[in-house]
């Protein structure tokens, strides 16, 4: 999975059937402490994402299929979470934590 | 799944089986900004309708054949919707 930041939304009239109903969010990818990393994916919500949010992203598609519950399809790419914080370093410690 | 314009179309008559009737188009990814970035790639047109200079969105990998009527086809880049906007949104963290 990756970390993104959501930018954008993209609409689409035409697109194939899993696209419908359904949000695209374009979102920039970031590094993990949230700095803009090169490149973007657009992914398809799944779970209420919005505004500029860090999110964790999907870039799989057996599992973006299963999580949509779909069986087949062109779909690839999702946003399966919201992230509220990373932590680097050790585990239970804040990045910024010395020693 | 990216941005990219289509730019161009390939004919080919000598096919690989599976792939009669499959439009393939030249289309070039794009940026969030809608510039160019990378090469240009041939992408099979999964929604039938893409025309020239269209911006539409792709997807690459097996997908790209999972957007095809028949699944098990060779194809490895799909055009799989057509974009009418991109809409920025605001955020706090922006």
């Amino acid at each position: 999975m990756k970390l993104g930041r959501v930018v954008a939304t993209v609409v689409s009239t035409i697109a194939s059937p899993i696209f419908e109903g359904r949000t695209l969010l374009l979102c920039d990818l970031v590094d993990e402490r949230g700095e803009l990393s090169g490149g973007y994916l657009i992914a398809v919500d799944t779970v209420g994402a919005g505004a500029g949010e860090l999110v964790l992203i999907l870039d799989e598609g057996n599992s973006a299929r299963q999580i949509v519950g779909e069986k087949t399809g062109p779909l690839r790419t999702v946003v399966v979470g919201i992230v509220d914080d990373v932590e680097l370093g050790e585990p239970g410690r804040s990045a910024g934590a010395a020693g | 799944m990216q941005l990219a314009r289509v730019i161009g179309t390939v004919v080919a008559t000598i096919k690989a089986p599976g792939l009669e009737g499959v439009r393939l188009l030249i289309v070039q990814p794009l940026t969030r900004e809608l510039t160019a970035t990378g090469s240009p790639v041939v992408a099979a047109d999964a929604v039938h309708m893409a025309g020239p200079a269209e911006v539409v969105y792709i997807v690459g990998a097996r997908e790209a054949a999972e957007a095809m009527e028949d699944r098990f086809v060779p194809v490895d880049h799909a055009i799989v919707g057509i974009v009418d906007a991109v809409n920025p949104i605001r955020g706090d963290r922006q």
